[in-house]
């Protein structure tokens, strides 16, 4: 789960990291009342979960009402890469004199986590000069370790003591939250030395979660994505209009690939887990219903152990009560697979050996229709 | 290092040559009480089972403990099997672990991070191995079955399958199995972030193997194992082919595609990167399941002739 930038501070917040003094509103009528509270001149930031809203004009400096209201509205519209803006931050501006970069970070390769810290912040960390980087287990940063990067990166007098308390509270942070990711990018410098976050993203374990009841405020899935979560299946959404269901997250990726190969355009990839049951292949059937986007199925799943018959049973179910009405292409590995073709024959479902063949009847199959 | 197929296989003329112990903790749940009926339908010597508060009892006539020690302790096995729910897997793996066991398969999806750290941690001190966590387990097509996955798409054979994904090892094998190239092992890395035995490690503990002729990788988006694993072929000089498999070009950046660890971030896990170091490595990567039997026997046809 990838909190945004507010959230993400209030977390620092609550570890005794300094943050700007902010406001978050979702609608101009708060926005307006955050605004005399705060004071002009302040920045308004668009809060979503991505990167680059400072080139995309998602994050702006305003000095006055009459910009305000441009601005606010302006950027509660905006999208980038995808992302639409979820609430507004408005936040004091700084006088500081430097930027820097610092973050902890789980190193998958090399199984531990690593931390980054560089005198040149401000920038996305691919482009973020003189990294010094040092591995810290699970993330245990020794106090000694703290001060050796905070000198390794230039810092001078109160500013040593300064960043190193700063690693070890977002070490604790990162710890006591079970987080992926805690990246301050920019951290500022200020004129006496001390240093303030100007941002922040935190990534939080989504299969630690359930550890974390006080986080549950921040987690934000759509409708669907939730219904799906609540089966046990994975559920994303996607752009195009044939529906990709499957047992595996690798087999459903792999079926989506193909497909996109084919020239077809996926509209979700649906993750039923390692089994596939009547029940999980009719709830299936079900979420990709209220996608009114979807103009076929795509079905791929490698049953092995499970019987062709017990998911073929799920499909005439479906098409019975209703639930579904667009054609199905689906390729079932497991036994009985001649009895379910003839359980399905007359249905919109058309079974198929092979997952390519599949492909090729739903694309074709949908664009006709399309 | 402790010898994946000594554990697994033992030498000829051991006690226990091809018949390893193995026990099950979560033996009485859904998925544990299935597949251990699967699992000794294909020949596994299950001897022991763990449930707590079910000591004493008996599952299709394997004897349940109400803990791992016990469990260890009667049957002297080395290999564990873990189907607890996530949330119950730290205490059941740190159990194992302690008790002895020195191969441990972690099935179950959703074992926070820092679960998974903890028990590696572990596992380093007390020289023992974990496949996993959320891996279908292990198979030695005609020996031994450990794990989730089903019998059919395996055969008897010469190539090793690792893989990060679970049904797509299970493709892939069988797509395999179907051109004539039976498996020595496959074995299943695990989808998720951090994995107790990375794919390079699983490499290293078979490349030496003779009943091995090549190596098949089915990789995914998120991570680095497919680059780092290119980089160790080339830096150790490997010979016998290897071909590849990586789920998830077609996927948008910044989405969990259902396994925890299939993430992009930038272009750090994207599928361009694996592709384009695996080409730096020779090795070919094949567009769809079905077309890996065919690198395969492009890549041993050359090397034979």
């Amino acid at each position: 789960m990838r909190l945004l930038e507010y959230q993400a501070k209030s977390l620092f917040s609550d570890y005794g990291i300094k943050i700007p003094k902010g406001l978050t509103s979702t609608n101009i009528e708060k926005g307006r009342k955050d605004a005399k509270t705060l004071g002009f001149p302040f920045v308004i930031k668009a809060q979503m979960p991505v990167g680059g809203r400072g080139k995309a004009g998602a994050i702006q400096k305003c000095h006055n009402a009459d910009e305000f209201e441009l601005k606010y509205a302006e950027i509660m519209q905006k999208v980038v890469k995808g992302e639409k803006t979820r609430a507004i931050l408005l936040e004091k501006m700084a006088d500081y004199k430097k930027e820097l970069y610092l973050s902890l970070f789980l190193n998958r390769g090399k199984r531990c986590y690593t931390l980054i810290a560089s005198s040149e912040g401000g920038v996305e960390i691919e482009s973020v000069k003189n990294q010094v980087i040092r591995e810290v287990g699970l993330g245990n940063v020794p106090k000694s370790t703290s001060e050796e990067v905070a000198k390794a990166i230039g810092l001078k007098d109160n500013s040593i003591q300064e960043f190193a308390d700063l690693v070890q509270k977002l070490s604790k942070l990162t710890i006591e939250k079970e987080a992926e990711l805690t990246e301050i990018n920019p951290v500022a410098v200020l004129a006496d030395g001390t240093l303030l976050a100007l941002d922040g993203k935190v990534i939080i374990d989504d299969n630690a979660m359930f550890r974390h009841e006080e986080l549950k405020k921040f987690q934000e899935v759509s409708e669907l994505e939730e219904k799906a979560e609540k089966s046990g299946f994975s559920l994303v959404e996607l752009d195009g209009n044939i529906a990709v269901v499957g047992n595996g997250a690798g087999l459903v990726m792999s079926s989506l690939d193909m497909l996109s190969d084919h020239g077809g355009k996926p509209a979700c990839f649906l993750d039923v887990g390692g089994g596939a049951t009547t029940e999980t292949v009719y709830e299936a059937l079900t979420l990709i219903s209220k996608m009114k986007k979807v103009k076929g199925i795509l079905v791929n799943l490698y049953g092995g152990i499970v019987k062709t018959t017990t998911v073929a049973t799920a499909f005439i179910r479906a098409y019975e009560n209703k639930i579904i009405d667009v054609p199905v292409f689906a390729r079932l590995s497991g036994a009985e697979s001649d009895k379910s073709k003839q359980m399905l024959s007359g249905s919109k479902t058309r079974l198929f050996d092979t997952v390519e063949e599949a492909i090729n009847a739903a694309v074709i199959g949908v664009n006709k229709n399309g | 290092m402790v010898d994946l197929f000594d554990i697994l296989i033992g030498k000829e003329g051991e006690k226990g040559y091809k018949k390893k112990s193995v026990i099950v903790q979560g033996i009485t749940g859904k998925f544990g009480s299935f597949h251990t009926q699967q699992m000794i339908a294909y020949g596994t010597n299950i001897v022991a089972g763990v449930t707590p508060g079910k000591g004493g009892q008996k599952f299709d006539g394997v004897p349940i403990y109400n803990t791992a020690k016990e469990a260890v302790d009667a049957s002297g096995a080395k290999i564990s099997v873990v189907f607890v729910p996530a949330k119950f897997f730290l205490d059941a793996a740190t159990e194992a672990i302690e008790a002895g066991i020195k191969l441990l398969i972690a099935i179950p999806e959703h074992v926070p991070i820092r679960d998974a750290m903890t028990i590696l941690d572990l596992t380093k001190k007390k020289d023992a191995i974990m496949i996993g966590p959320n891996t279908p387990g292990i198979i030695i097509p005609g020996i031994i079955k450990i794990g989730i996955m089903p019998a059919s798409p395996f055969n008897v054979g010469n190539i090793a399958v690792l893989s990060r994904s679970g049904t797509l090892m299970y493709e892939v094998s069988h797509n395999l199995s179907a051109a004539g190239f039976g498996q020595s092992i496959s074995l299943g890395i695990g989808g998720d972030p951090i994995n107790g035995t990375t794919v390079i490690e699983a490499f290293d503990m078979i490349r030496n193997r003779t009943n091995i002729d090549g190596v098949v990788v089915v990789g995914e988006i998120g991570g680095d194992s497919e680059e780092l694993l290119a980089q160790h072929i080339i830096d150790t000089k490997f010979e016998k082919p290897v071909v590849a498999y990586v789920a998830g070009r077609a996927a948008p950046k910044e989405k969990r595609m259902g396994h925890a660890g299939a993430i992009i971030y930038g272009n750090y896990g994207s599928a361009e990167s694996k592709v384009s170091m695996y080409a730096k490595a020779n090795v070919p990567v094949a567009k769809r399941p079905a077309e890996v039997p065919m690198l395969l026997a492009g890549k041993l046809g050359r090397k034979k002739s």
